[in-house]
């Protein structure tokens, strides 16, 4: 390069951090609305709460093309298995947000018909408690997702490809 | 039941009718928690379903209910009370049929007479296993497949057996 670098500006990061920044400021959402918080949910995509100020506005109709699986509701022993193939079906990278009590632990259904507690059946990233959470509860189990991701080392995950299964 | 239905015609009518075609079918009738109820005997239920359909108008069959009666069982009663919900319409008036069965007795199923039956009477099973004999496929609807158990009597445990998956 004969210019002088003034006429080429240019960054230095690590990698890491560009990763991370590029994941946690563009996740793909999976709309997965199992109960009543999926009213919530959805009330946190549209215009008053909006999380495309997030990046996080595409939210997807299959799982195939979601990095983030946002349990909106009650999981019934029923729906376990789907929900656990619908998560095996996400490509990594990829989060899960427990929403709503129900998600959580069961909420007030410590029934013969409900699981109590998505975590039982997979790894759940950030937890958002409420019955249902409000917008903006969920907004902060987001952003609190995003710090998360700007915390971790995707590189280590792509040097040593047995550190992806421990997560 | 306690007191009997004087002051419901349809009822009354309805009653006299099955009584007349049916002797010894109606074992009680009376009103029940505000519902006009009979109750019969377990081997008439399928003839007199019929009959009500087909020749009183009673041409809905709204739910079919079942009740547990656990602590009865136990000195002696039947376990299940199963309560036909049935409805004519036009004309606006309902019956109950009620039909002991118990623990391992099958009972005929009503879909021959009511399609409606179907779907309730596979309710009925997952909830509670009554058995319906002649139902075209009895099996859960609710419930995953591999269910055990019937979760809505009395004596199965309020929590679940072994807490979710």
């Amino acid at each position: 390069m004969s210019d002088s670098p003034e006429k080429h500006p240019f960054l230095l990061t690590r990698a890491d951090m560009f990763i991370t920044w590029a994941q946690k400021n563009s996740l793909w959402p999976f709309g997965s609305g199992l109960a009543c918080c999926a009213i919530e949910m959805i009330a946190t995509a549209a215009a008053r709460f909006d999380i495309a100020r997030f990046g996080m506005e595409l939210f997807r109709a299959s799982p195939r093309q979601a990095d983030l699986f946002i349990v909106a509701g009650t999981v019934t022993n029923k729906m376990a298995p789907v929900i656990r193939r619908l998560w095996d079906q996400m490509p990594d990278p990829k989060w899960a947000l427990a929403m709503g009590n129900c998600a959580i632990g069961g909420g007030p259904f410590p029934t013969y018909s409900v699981l109590q507690g998505v975590d039982k059946i997979i790894p759940v990233d950030v937890y958002v408690a409420g019955c249902p959470p409000t917008p903006q509860g969920l907004i902060h189990g987001l952003m609190t997702l995003q710090e998360k991701i700007s915390r971790s080392h995707p590189t280590k995950e792509i040097l040593n490809p047995d550190a992806r299964t421990s997560r | 039941m306690p007191e009997l239905a004087a002051d419901r015609p349809d009822f009354r009518q309805a009653l006299e009718a099955l009584t007349g075609r049916f002797p010894g079918a109606v074992l009680s009738s009376g009103v029940e928690k505000g519902e006009s109820a009979v109750r019969l005997r377990k081997d008439d239920l399928e003839a007199v379903l019929r009959f009500l359909k087909d020749e009183l108008g009673f041409n809905v069959l709204e739910d079919i209910i079942v009740l547990d009666n656990v602590r009865t069982a136990a000195e002696g009663g039947k376990r299940f009370s199963v309560l036909y919900q049935l409805y004519r319409h036009p004309g606006a008036s309902r019956i109950r049929l009620v039909v002991d069965v118990g623990d391992n007795e099958g009972l005929a199923s009503a879909v021959p007479v009511y399609r409606s039956a179907d779907w309730a009477e596979r309710e009925a099973f997952d909830m509670f296993g009554v058995r319906f004999e002649g139902h075209p496929g009895l099996r859960r609807i609710y419930l995953p497949d591999d269910f055990e158990g019937y979760p809505l009597r009395k004596d199965f445990p309020l929590e679940g057996r072994d807490g979710g998956v």
